[in-house]
């Protein structure tokens, strides 16, 4: 058996192989967050390592205790699920009206300091994130804004931005100019080709941005924690789920239903829209 | 109509009439207006913010007096200094480095593994690739819960199995042992840990660049390789890497600037403790515990600067060089 041949069978059976690790070390602790949230924590205490349950041993009352209202001495989730859907969708339409113009711009006018734009992008992504806290902290008190959700909403426009403008614009070059110059012939003005024959083109590539800014949003933790984490009113689910984990008399049964409850949510966006995300995500990268 | 495209780069000695002039700056004043929204909101939430903090990095400033005090007191050099002399920075930068390089490798590695093995079409592949990338799309405070339960000393199923199965006689605090000893070696248990958590949560990010480039590899140059009985391994080596040498190289600017600048997720899993203090979990102590604002912006700072001097001597020396603009 020569070379190739000897590799090529071997490398046939690798691969499946990988394929099943693959399976496992990406799924399982998924399944066993929502295995863990259906069992009782005694059960949990005295088998730790049991990976099956069956139905007769599922209980929901941890779900209720995350769901069910502070009156009724639950943990009150649906208020956190409802602030957080709130600043994350805000955030997402914000990004998309300041980034399309902005992504427009970048791949077709040519204008004084185009090519330092990218610096400027840059800038975000280069500091830790912390650094930013400090003064925004200040400034946000002195303005009300802390423990609001509209001062959360306009950090993460800020941090989205970039990243939106970079996978609109590769989306933007992809788009023949010789539509616009065909518009521009009709008298159609800038604006007006951009909103009726750019945005229309663009559809998926914007559709998979908005996902994207709504996941970042929906995930995100230290901004929260900052600014929120004074009025519980306004509370996230990521953060609500971590103070939650700070307190001693929460069993961890209770804390796997928090996070299915949190991630849920974008599971679901997420296996609705894979193909799009992934394909306006990567958008450009193929070429090298 | 292409008489009136005016983005052909004309020669700079041709004197172009008036009107053509004015529709150049009507586009510039177009580009600037579209753009002046980003701007904005990068000016006000991210540039002034740093400025600032390089202004607090200078003072002597604490927590309970920022408010009352304006932006220009008395500057001084001594945040730097007590960065620099405190106890555990230069550790805590080598944890940081140890973490980033760690952390960007593995994930790429593993990345082009997964692409590797998912690039050809099975039933059931879609699937596959879209739980493949759930780690990265599954938010931090959920993920990080689930690994610490897993890897719990008393009601995990890492310890319950590896002590029925692999034979450990007592169970491992995987996130909360600093050393461990194995086969005599002393290894760093918590950080490794924290890297191995890493490497899993950002590995689809690689998977899915690296897949895009791997399915826009010319076929037929890898037919011509395989009728001319070229061995898988060879393969790569002579033709897929080449292809993937951008990408590749991409990738591992991206994750070490995002990883080197990692918060949550240390933070969510160790606290920083037990060794996996990275600077911006320092950044975070100091302005939290100590309520020390001039060496938080000190030691964020450093950090900014130690990142910056590392892309440039990338950049200068080690990447590829590209034609493209």
């Amino acid at each position: 058996m020569d070379r190739a041949t000897f590799e090529t069978r071997l490398f046939g059976v690798l691969r499946w192989v990988v394929i099943a690790v693959l399976i496992v070390v990406t799924l399982f602790p998924f399944y066993y967050m929502v295995l863990l949230s259906i069992r009782p924590i005694e059960a949990v205490l005295q088998n730790p390592g049991g990976l099956w349950a069956g139905p007769a041993e599922w209980t929901v009352s941890t779900y209720r205790e995350v769901l069910g209202s502070v009156d009724s001495g639950g943990q009150g989730f649906v208020r956190l699920i409802l602030n957080t859907f709130l600043v994350a969708a805000s955030a997402t339409i914000l990004t998309l009206l300041v980034s399309i113009p902005g992504s427009y711009a970048v791949s077709r006018l040519r204008f004084v300091g185009r090519r330092q734009v990218h610096f400027l992008f840059l800038a975000v992504y280069l500091f830790p994130a912390i650094l930013l806290a400090i003064p925004l902290f200040t400034v946000f008190t002195r303005l009300g804004l802390r423990g609001s959700l509209a001062g959360l909403v306009v950090v993460y426009i800020a941090q989205t931005i970039p990243v939106s403008i970079y996978m609109l614009r590769n989306y933007l070059s992809t788009i023949p100019e010789s539509l616009e110059e065909a518009a521009a012939v009709d008298g159609y003005t800038r604006l007006q080709t951009l909103r009726k024959v750019i945005l229309p083109l663009a559809a998926p590539a914007v559709m998979a941005n908005a996902l994207y800014v709504f996941m970042i949003a929906w995930n995100e933790y230290l901004f929260a924690l900052l600014f929120l984490v004074e009025n519980r009113q306004n509370w996230t689910v990521s953060l609500g789920l971590a103070q939650l984990a700070g307190g001693i008399e929460v069993s961890k049964t209770v804390l796997m239903a928090g996070s299915v409850v949190l991630t849920l949510p974008i599971v679901i966006i997420f296996f609705a829209t894979e193909r799009l995300l992934t394909e306006g995500l990567t958008a450009g990268a193929d070429k090298g | 109509m292409v008489a009136t495209r005016e983005d052909r780069p004309a020669a700079p000695e041709r004197r172009r009439p008036a009107r053509q002039l004015t529709r150049r700056q009507r586009e510039n004043r177009a580009g600037l207006a579209y753009l002046s929204p980003t701007f904005v909101v990068v000016l006000v939430v991210v540039v002034v913010p740093i400025l600032w903090t390089i202004l607090l990095a200078f003072q002597r400033l604490r927590l309970i007096n920022i408010r009352r005090t304006g932006l220009f007191g008395d500057f001084t050099l001594r945040n730097f200094e007590y960065v620099f002399t405190s106890p555990g920075f230069w550790s805590s930068l080598w944890t940081t480095l140890v973490y980033t390089v760690g952390g960007t490798a593995f994930s790429i590695l593993f990345g082009l593994i997964a692409a590797l093995a998912l690039r050809k079409r099975f039933p059931g592949r879609t699937l596959v690739r879209a739980s493949v990338l759930l780690p990265y799309v599954a938010p931090v405070v959920a993920v990080t819960f689930v690994w610490e339960i897993m890897l719990s000393p008393q009601f995990g199923v890492a310890n319950d199995w590896g002590q029925r199965f692999l034979g450990w006689d007592r169970p491992i605090a995987f996130l909360s042992q600093r050393e461990y000893s194995l086969w005599g070696v002393d290894i760093p248990l918590a950080l490794i840990t924290v890297i191995a958590f890493e490497a899993w949560r950002y590995f689809p990010f690689a998977f899915l660049f690296i897949l895009a480039r791997l399915q826009a590899v010319p076929k037929d140059l890898e037919e011509a390789a395989v009728v001319d009985g070229a061995a898988p391994t060879q393969l790569f080596r002579h033709i897929l890497l080449p292809q993937l040498g951008a990408v590749i190289a991409l990738l591992s600017v991206l994750r070490f600037i995002m990883t080197f600048n990692k918060f949550d997720d240390v933070w969510l899993l160790t606290g920083g403790g037990a060794g996996t203090q990275v600077a911006s979990v320092r950044v975070y102590d100091f302005l939290t515990s100590r309520l020390d604002i001039g060496a938080a912006a000190a030691q964020g700072l450093v950090l900014a600067a130690v990142l910056v001097v590392l892309l440039v001597v990338y950049l200068k020396f080690f990447a590829p060089r590209e034609d493209e603009s």
